[in-house]
């Protein structure tokens, strides 16, 4: 039996931060030293490897290993950077049904044989991509952001995550992990944005961390770098951090940001402010 | 880093950004994004000649492409079996 780890990045929304979580997530964990592989399922609208900047090397995708016309091996993508991550991109193919469930089984199947961490980068929706991109996953991380409309379409995944996995399926539990991105510092000063403590409440997942509102992610999109490698710095690179190292099991408090310039912000301590 | 250097050093990343996305879009628009076909049997071709003089393993063969501004650039780099002297 293999020990890679497959966590899938989901959120029903789209827009909310999956793909750049996505991207943080695996380096942040290729950084502690596993090798890691980011796959893109968001076959037609691919945009992992712009965020990881390895747009210009892409030449095989996830659809041609699905296909049999590459080997896993040739569709992989070295990061510039870190030597233990790679991507497997998704297509630009218009084709719906390009991704099969048994070609996505056997993927993964492959790629649990030669990483410790397997991220995948669900599409938005609940179509297809959605389901094949969770459907052999280990564990879950759900990104939100503190709004209403993406709160509501997380508690859809939640559903699918629990009745559409193979883990479900076998009558196990999917381990979910709760990710709020986008968090506004001042916004949840004037009380005009739901509180991490609302979130958590709503949607009954375990908290993994939150990732401010940050103009470094912005940044760090711009020049292809993930920013848990651009900048390490940020706030946003801290809260990716230590989300990954709860995924690793340990177990430290989840930091809330508070404060514009304060780089810890404010321990969670029962409900947030 | 002051208030100043933080807009020079945004509009740099935007400066950035641009570009890749020019050059990225370019080769899309161009065929789709996709000249997996093209290559996959150019790889064939190529391995076939050398595969007249030496087994090579499939997997050893690392297909490595960067697309520029101007030009794309495909290279193949096939790792030799170990030869006996």
């Amino acid at each position: 039996m293999s020990k890679a780890t497959v966590v899938v990045v989901t959120s029903g929304k789209g827009g909310v931060g999956k793909t750049t979580s996505t991207a943080a997530i695996a380096s942040a964990l290729a950084k502690e030293g596993y090798k890691v592989c980011a796959v893109d399922f968001d076959v037609g609208l691919r945009n992992l490897d712009l965020i990881m900047g390895a747009e210009r090397r892409v030449v095989f995708d996830l659809v041609n290993v699905v296909r049999g016309e590459a080997s896993i091996k040739q569709a992989l993508v070295r990061d510039k950077k870190l030597n233990n991550l790679y991507l497997l991109p998704a297509s630009q193919t218009r084709d719906k049904d390009a991704l099969t469930d048994e070609g996505v089984a056997s993927v993964i199947n492959e790629l649990r044989m030669y990483f410790d961490w397997i991220v995948c980068d669900s599409p938005a929706g609940i179509e297809r991509g959605a389901t094949l991109a969770m459907r052999y996953a280990d564990e879950a991380i759900i990104v939100s952001n503190p709004e209403v409309s993406s709160v509501r379409d997380c508690d859809r995944i939640i559903g699918l995550l629990d009745a559409k996995t193979v883990v479900a399926e076998e009558g196990g539990r999917m381990p979910k992990h709760l990710l709020i991105t986008r968090f506004d510092l001042e916004r949840a000063k004037t009380g005009d944005m739901l509180s991490v403590d609302d979130v958590v409440e709503i949607l009954s997942v375990p908290l993994i961390g939150v990732v401010p509102e940050s103009r470094d992610v912005l940044k760090a999109s711009n020049v292809g770098m993930p920013v848990t490698v651009s900048d390490e710095a940020s706030p946003a690179s801290k809260a990716y951090v230590e989300a990954v190292r709860r995924l690793l099991g340990e177990e430290i408090p989840v930091t809330i940001p508070s404060e514009k310039k304060g780089l810890f912000g404010k321990l969670f301590k029962g409900r947030a402010a | 880093m002051n208030f100043m250097s933080f807009f020079a050093r945004r509009g740099e990343s935007a400066s950035v950004a641009k570009n890749r996305l020019q050059i990225l879009l370019a080769h899309e628009r161009m065929g789709d994004g996709s000249d997996a076909k093209l290559i996959s049997e150019l790889r064939e071709d190529i391995l076939e000649v050398v595969r007249k003089r030496m087994n090579i393993d499939p997997d050893a063969v690392r297909l490595e492409m960067d697309r520029s501004g101007d030009i794309t650039t495909l290279g193949i780099d096939i790792e030799l079996p170990q030869t006996k002297n």
